[in-house]
């Protein structure tokens, strides 16, 4: 079972982002940045399936910048083979598009069985990588998996659709882009921490690029504001009654 | 994985290596997850929560820096300590756990141990298939261990081992006890005595208001009789038990700053939630000068820790060095922990929160593994060379 994983690093979702002085970036100072949630529903399945299967290859792939490689370093401990770090200092800042091209010409011409994503990164939230380094590769793409079952030369998904689930069938090679519930990711144990630094993580620079969509502007939502005390006890909620339905129209 | 921030005021994180930040950040992570959400129970309940046990060897928390052929990860004290951290970040009683398993039968056995008992003990006890304790206290004899009454004597190719120990960590629960006993010579040597030899009991402590979450015991000893192949044959007088106390202090060390931070990062969220006089808590100045204070100490106590595993790394650390550490950290500790508590107001004294918890549990940890005072005079003829101890 070979499978490439495809990663992203991304801020923590327990970190308050601020923007930064160019208005149009994060500020990345104070920020802890961990490897994708979704993603490592991706590395767990990647793990298991080369386990299941006997034996094989995880090779993790990050479009990033040089910090990047402490997530995939953190791919290798939870129990991967090998890691190539595609390394651009702008790369946090790359569209869905361009990332997916750039990905797309480190994987075309390397074999693999499964390529899987997570199915949206929670910094940018644009679910695109996925389906559209499959589209680039030109393979089957399946979309917010829950469930997955490798059988000869194919493979049988679970994905979560409005109101229930549908069960798909797709030939290998075969992207998919993994969903929560999907499995429950491993942590790391200090014996994969020691062998990952024994692993090998490959940094391959990536040439610059134009962004094929430039951010012209971060802003934080505006402060909630304070809230307003209509008045005290029975006598006051005619008055409430009035301001949800014709002010906040909830009613 | 979510990694919840802390108060790193000095870039402390840029002094450690990147192996050491990913198991702290792996540690901190399974914390979060899997520990915290169940502790608070636990500890109201009075009881470990053994379910996890198999996970926690798993991660490699037991004996981080025993060997990989003994079935520990080979990594370094600063891993350690950065385990105690974490785990403490959640509860005292389960670093506690840690911290015997680890430093207080591991460590003897990896130290004092024949081959055979290494082969034996040590990958069991790194997966958490076994459980050890350490019996050196007795009811009359903690900062004066050498005054033991615990007695061994030769019979043929056995001991026999009489006596009693008491607040021993794990001891209902182990499978093999590190018993510290004098021989006729009034040597002290080191047994590992399991649980079903004849003779042998430990009943449990309960009642207690702090380290709740951790099993406390007595043990029995009523002429167990144990094989020569029992004795750790490295140990030999007070020296021995004293150097896994020097190993479990350390980690102590390093815990209290996970309970300084815990309780910290929750006063600091209370205080600027928490509305008073139409302000936020954190607004007033009586609060921030609380606020600076632990601040403050927790920079200086990361500071102390840091550098002492790097001692300790380098083969250099002295058990002095340790007491300054363990003496300082806990107290501290202690005393952030009770004015988060009071920062909390009423909610303070809920387990909904942490602080209150934290500051119950810390108690324990002024006294034990040498009270403050100890510390105090190992300190002192540190400094003077002068023994005040008796």
């Amino acid at each position: 079972m070979e499978a490439i994983v495809c990663v992203k690093r991304v801020p923590s979702t327990t970190t308050r982002v601020q923007v930064g002085a160019d208005g149009r970036s994060l500020d990345p100072s104070g920020v802890e940045y961990v490897l994708n949630p979704y993603d490592e529903f991706a590395v767990e399945e990647a793990l298991r399936q080369r386990d299941a299967a006997g034996g094989g290859r995880v090779t993790a792939i990050s479009f990033g910048d040089e910090a990047a490689q402490k997530e995939l370093r953190t791919v290798l401990a939870m129990g991967a083979d090998a890691a190539l770090l595609l390394a651009n200092s702008e790369a946090p800042n790359a569209d869905g598009a361009t990332t997916a091209r750039i990905l797309a010409e480190a994987i075309r011409g390397r074999s693999f069985d499964l390529l899987l994503f997570g199915k949206q990164a929670v910094d940018r939230d644009q679910h695109g990588v996925g389906p559209a380094v499959a589209t680039l590769l030109g393979v089957p793409c399946v979309s917010e998996v829950v469930a997955i079952e490798v059988g000869d030369g194919k493979v049988v998904c679970q994905r979560e659709v409005e109101g229930g689930r549908e069960t798909v069938e797709a030939p290998l090679p075969c992207a998919i882009t993994c969903q929560k519930g999907l499995n429950e990711p491993r942590y790391a144990s200090l014996k994969g921490i020691m062998a990952a630094k024994k692993k090998p993580l490959e940094v391959q620079p990536v040439a610059d690029f134009t962004p094929a969509v430039q951010v012209l502007e971060m802003t934080l939502p505006p402060p909630r504001p304070a809230g307003r005390i209509l008045g005290e006890g029975p006598d006051a909620v005619p008055a409430l009654i009035e301001a949800l339905k014709n002010e906040a129209k909830v009613l | 994985m979510k990694i919840t921030p802390e108060l790193d005021f000095y870039d402390l994180d840029g002094l450690l290596e990147e192996d050491e930040r990913m198991v702290r950040d792996q540690v901190r992570s399974w914390v979060e997850d899997r520990l915290l959400p169940v502790v608070p129970r636990h500890w109201e309940e009075g009881t470990f929560p053994s379910d996890l046990i198999p996970e926690m060897g798993e991660l490699g928390l037991f004996g981080p820096t025993v060997a990989e052929e003994y079935g520990g990860a080979g990594m370094n004290s600063v891993v350690y300590g950065l385990i105690c951290q974490e785990l403490e970040r959640c509860d005292s009683g389960v670093r506690s756990f840690v911290s015997v398993q680890g430093s207080l039968v591991m460590y003897p056995i990896e130290a004092y141990g024949s081959e055979a008992q290494k082969r034996e003990w040590l990958p069991k006890l790194a997966r958490g298939e076994a459980i050890g304790c350490f019996g050196l206290t007795e009811p009359d004899f903690g900062s004066n261990p050498g005054g033991m009454l615990t007695r061994c004597r030769r019979d043929g190719d056995d001991w026999i081992l009489d006596g009693r120990k008491m607040w021993i960590t794990n001891g209902t629960v182990a499978d093999v006890s590190v018993v510290w006993a004098k021989n006729e010579e009034g040597e002290v040597l080191g047994f590992l005595v399991e649980k079903d030899r004849p003779g042998f009991s430990a009943p449990e402590q309960k009642h207690k208001w702090s380290l709740r979450c951790s099993v406390t015991s007595e043990l029995v000893l009523d002429e167990v009789r144990v094989p020569e192949a029992n004795r750790l044959p490295g140990a030999r007088g007070l020296r021995a038990p004293l150097s896994c106390l020097t190993q479990a202090r350390y980690g102590i060390a390093w815990g209290a700053v996970g309970a300084m931070q815990a309780c910290f990062q929750e006063a600091l969220r209370y205080t600027s939630e928490r509305m008073i006089f139409d302000r936020p808590l954190s607004s007033f100045q009586l609060t921030q000068d609380k606020l600076a204070e632990i601040g403050t100490e927790i920079t200086k106590a990361q500071l102390l820790v840091w550098r002492l595993g790097r001692l300790k790394d380098a083969g250099v650390m002295r058990p002095e060095q340790v007491s300054m550490a363990k003496r300082n950290n806990v107290v501290q500790a202690l005393q952030a922990a009770r004015l988060c508590r009071a920062l909390l107001g009423a909610n303070g004294i809920t387990l909904e929160y942490h602080s209150g918890r934290h500051a119950c549990n810390l108690e324990t940890v002024l006294t034990y593994e040498g009270t403050h005072e100890v510390h105090s005079l190992i300190l002192g003829r540190a400094f003077t060379g002068q023994n005040a101890f008796a």
